[in-house]
């Protein structure tokens, strides 16, 4: 039995018959068509899924399609304005904050939102705000760097 | 340190630059495995064997294939003549079970593919596995490698009952006459638990099949499309060139890609069988359960030396748990730790004998450092075991011990020919930043309080750029083409597949200097089969050394020709090309590339004996390995109450020979630096007596998490290599070869003051408030 959502993605309505067992991220993936928000674990536990929903990082692995009925999503695809990257997107690019790539649209949607709610965090603040976020080949330092370097940016 | 983005071209090679690939990265552009979405594609499910080992008396597949939208299911029966799974590596004497895709009547480790379900979405698939009914029959299964060689082990291949696939042996000079006579011995037994890689990305495979041209394209995350398509072509007994093995963006690797497992043929089969696209995506239980894990080893070491330190002799009995099956390198991991045991110090008499072992387990294989950080952390805590037994500095034992720098090239105990180096130089600098002797007071100071500080020195060396076709199992060159486009962009194709590591943009830089183009105008190509040259791929930290000089000799056989038609354009018998153009050296005229490229292209006018067109293509096979090496110091202090290790310093100075961009450079060190760090502090992939996984889960396998590491601070120093001409030697694994030793050091000489010489690895705080409430008691 399909039921009906209506989810501002990205900015934009959209409204599909969805099944009440289908997960967020496959919504998002292969109902929507996003590339952006990946699968890691579906545990809930890497992060490389995370996107806003109502402005708070969620892990869509662990969310149901229905649950988004009604709400903003934001995904990484959202982030950019206007051809411009956001500060956060342009921070990870300089600080070499990503080699694979494969948790960073989710490592960025979860830093975002960090700064949000601590503009200036310190080194630790970051790594605690990040640990839902897992990544297997920086080692995170340039992650840290990244994400302090966005606060500069976003501060200034 | 800031970044600049240079768009003027100068000197790109050694600069700090921004990577090419980010772009797509950042903004969820990028194309991986999963979001290759084909029309009319369905989805597999596979069902897998929930017992180490089992006989399969039956299987029931009628329910599922009733389920409204399933399409097929299929067994083993119906895969018996695909493959069988590869082994690339040869011993003398090798027992190779023979590996079918699909478990025929009985299955050899929990995970072991048993079915595949394949339907119209992945929910589906998901369901109708439900629906497939197995009859079991559990049988007695051994996981543990020493216990799998006793008497009386159940046996993983019946037709093999001592569980053992292969012995080695490898001996130079004299070995026994060398410890009879030495004034000290020591002995320790040394665990490099199993690992479990993890890469972000699991594994995938899309599958595609045109019946009217009969072509098959399989999209794998891959580190060797190419060599994927030559052994799944035999595998599916189809040409290789009606196989086109797409490698798209890959999440990550660390050698767990570098295979060819059951799934990529298992895929291929059902989209030739229904004629219709099929992916299948690994989930994460399933790539804890099924891809290759790494490391497996219990080696028993021996270290004979003077009473001065000076060391004498080696030996190992090195013990390799296999798993089940030979995955593509699995046998060969093990002789690779033999020929970096020595690491860089200056002996000659060594003898190694491996015991490569079955169980019921997954198979292991290459992961990040592939045999040489279980060498390399043998012989670091071989060196501090021995300085505690002289009661000896550990850097001084160290420095002692190197193999001198008038000695290069040198040729080990193990048949190996070291192409620079510089030992002591790294070790030096890393002695300078932390301070040694400050700390060494510092560490006296927090002993009289009370307090377990440690300080702990590595000084690795390990082998790269691999390697010379000898020396491999499937050709050890890299090819590059270069193709100047009518427009004078440059387009790159590579045979090397990167999975994070940059060469997109490195390989950029080197372009960008040798033709004078910006880096934007050049395109690297790679991990198309279709649209890439042969090649081998990423591993082994080959990529830029073998692959990098690859593409420097196609450029020059590339400028040759573009002086040809410079000189013609110019009508010169004395140009030069320098800065993107071509300089009539007696004029002052110039030709642009761009002109000169259309001029190549449009060939109303051709230089004598030249063809049209600005391609070049270069082979390389590379006369021997490339050696880096460094220096790692930690400092922790380990926590009286609880057992937890806190790292209070991590210094990690390397030399991976000439830098090409040492962002990309410092990134490598500080990631391979915390892989290192999860087998020293965190990571271990346990199975229970029976064969099951227990750490089958992030919930239960403790990958590093952003609080867990420290802050790393790297330098280097750099002693080119004279192996090829940018001098470049490899950096992809030395950070996790570097590191377990230099933490377990650390912490066994935090604990020294107990009694501690040795400690296994995890270093649980568990692991270590045993250690303490018995020292207490």
């Amino acid at each position: 039995m399909k039921k009906s959502i209506t989810v501002t993605l990205n900015g934009r309505k959209t409204t599909h018959d969805v099944e009440p067992r289908l997960l967020l991220i496959h919504f998002l993936r292969e109902t929507a068509g996003l590339t952006g928000p990946h699968i890691g674990c579906e545990t809930s536990i890497c992060g490389a899924c995370t996107v806003s929903v109502d402005g708070k990082a969620v892990k869509s692995c662990t969310m149901f399609a229905v649950q988004a009925d009604g709400r903003e999503v934001v995904t990484i695809e959202g982030l950019a304005s206007n051809g411009k990257l956001h500060p956060v997107q342009e921070a990870f690019w300089e600080q070499h904050g990503l080699q694979c790539g494969y948790c960073t649209p989710g490592m960025i949607l979860a830093s975002k939102q960090l700064l949000e709610r601590n503009p200036h965090p310190t080194d630790a603040e970051i790594r605690h705000g990040l640990e839902g976020n897992l990544c297997r080949c920086t080692g995170y330092q340039n992650i840290v760097n990244a994400v302090r370097s966005a606060a500069g940016k976003m501060g200034a | 340190m800031a970044t600049t983005t240079i768009t003027k071209t100068g000197t790109l090679v050694g600069k700090r630059l921004k990577r090419k690939e980010d772009p797509r990265l950042i903004t969820g552009t990028a194309t991986y495995t999963d979001d290759i979405q084909l029309p009319g594609m369905n989805y597999a499910s596979i069902l897998r064997s929930p017992y180490a080992a089992a006989k399969i008396r039956g299987i029931d597949i009628s329910k599922a294939l009733e389920h409204p939208g399933v399409v097929a299911v299929y067994t083993g029966a119906d895969v018996k003549d695909v493959g069988p799974v590869p082994c690339g590596a040869s011993l003398p004497g090798l027992r190779v079970p023979h590996h079918h895709i699909l478990a025929q009547d009985r299955t050899y480790f929990v995970g072991h593919p048993v079915a595949v379900v394949v339907a119209a979405d992945r929910y589906i698939a998901r369901d109708a596995l439900d629906l497939v009914e197995v009859d079991w029959d559990p049988l007695p299964a051994v996981a543990d490698p020493e216990k799998a060689i006793e008497a009386g082990a159940p046996a993983v291949h019946p037709e093999w009952p001592d569980n053992i696939a292969f012995n080695f042996h490898q001996e130079n000079g004299e070995v026994d006459k060398v410890f009879a006579e030495a004034e000290v011995v020591v002995k320790q037994r040394i665990i490099s638990q199993r690992l479990i890689p993890c890469p972000m990305e699991t594994r995938g495979v899309v599958a595609d099949y045109r019946g009217g041209d009969k072509t098959l394209t399989i999209y794998s995350s891959s580190q060797i499309p190419h060599l994927m398509r030559n052994l799944v072509a035999q595998m599916l007994g189809i040409a290789d060139n009606h196989l086109r093995v797409v490698a798209p963006e890959v999440g990550g690797g660390f050698g767990s890609k570098l295979n060819v497992y059951a799934e990529e043929a298992l895929m291929g089969f059902i989209a030739m069988k229904t004629g219709k696209p099929v992916k299948w995506i690994e989930t994460r239980r399933e790539n804890f359960l099924t891809t290759i894990h790494g490391r497996g080893h219990v080696d028993y070491f021996e270290l004979a030396a003077k009473k001065d330190g000076t060391i004498l002799a080696m030996k190992l009995k090195l013990i390799q748990d296999l798993g089940s099956y030979h995955q593509l390198l699995t046998p060969a991991i093990p002789t690779l730790s033999v020929l970096m045991m020595p690491g860089i110090y200056n002996f000659k008499h060594i003898r190694a004998d491996i015991v490569g072992v079955f169980t019921n387990c997954v198979p292991t294989d290459a992961y990040r450092g592939a045999g040489r950080p279980e060498a390399t952390h043998g012989i670091e805590r071989m060196v501090d075991v021995l300085a505690a037994e002289l009661n000896m500095d550990p850097a001084e034992i160290r420095l002692k011990n190197f193999v001198p720098n008038d000695a290069f090239p040198y040729a080990t105990a193990t048949g190996l020919t070291y192409d620079s180096g510089n030992y002591a130089a790294p070790l030096h600098k890393a002695l300078e930043i932390v301070d040694y002797k400050s700390l060494r007071a510092e560490q006296k100071k927090a002993r009289a309080e009370g307090r377990l500080m440690g300080v702990g020195i590595s000084t690795y060396g390990e082998i790269c750029a691999m390697g010379p076709s000898p020396a491999t199992p499937a050709g050890g060159w890299e090819s590059a083409s270069v193709r100047i486009e009518p427009s004078g962009k440059v387009t790159v194709m590579t045979g090397i597949k990167p999975q994070g590591q940059g060469e997109e943009t490195t390989f950029s830089q080197i372009v960008a200097d040798e033709l004078g183009v910006e880096m934007d105008d050049v395109t690297v190509l790679h991990g198309d089969t279709m649209v890439v040259q042969y090649g081998i791929g990423t591993f082994g930290s080959r990529a830029t050394a073998i692959g990098g000089t690859a593409l420097y000799f196609a450029l020059q056989e590339l400028k040759k020709k573009v002086k040809k038609f410079g000189a013609m354009i110019l009508e010169s018998d004395d140009v030069s090309f320098s800065g993107g153009q071509c300089i009539c050296n007696r004029t002052g005229r110039t030709a642009d590339l761009s002109q000169i490229a259309g001029a190549s292209y449009r060939a109303m006018k051709l230089p004598p004996d030249t063809d049209p067109g600005l391609v070049a293509t270069n082979f390389w096979e590379p006369p021997n390995f490339t050696f880096p090496f460094g220096a790692h110091i930690c400092v922790t202090e380990v926590d009286r109450d609880t057992g937890a290790v806190e790292i209070k310093r991590y210094v990690a100075v390397d030399d991976c020979g000439r830098i090409i961009n040492p962002m990309i450079v410092e990134g490598q060190v500080q990631g391979g630096v915390v892989q290192g760090l999860g087998q020293a502090l965190y990571e271990h992939g346990i199975y229970d007596e029976s064969g099951q996984l227990v750490t089958g889960e992030f919930m239960d396998y403790a990958i590093p998490k952003a609080t867990m590491v420290p802050w790393i601070e790297t330098d280097h120093t750099v002693t080119p290599s004279p192996v090829n001409p940018l001098g470049v030697k490899g950096v992809g694994e030395a950070g996790t070869i570097g590191a377990s030793p230099s933490i377990v050091n650390s912490v066994v000489d935090a604990l020294s003051p107990l009694g501690v010489r040795h400690l296994d690895m995890p270093l649980t705080p568990e692991s270590l408030w045993k250690i303490l409430e018995g020292a207490r008691a």
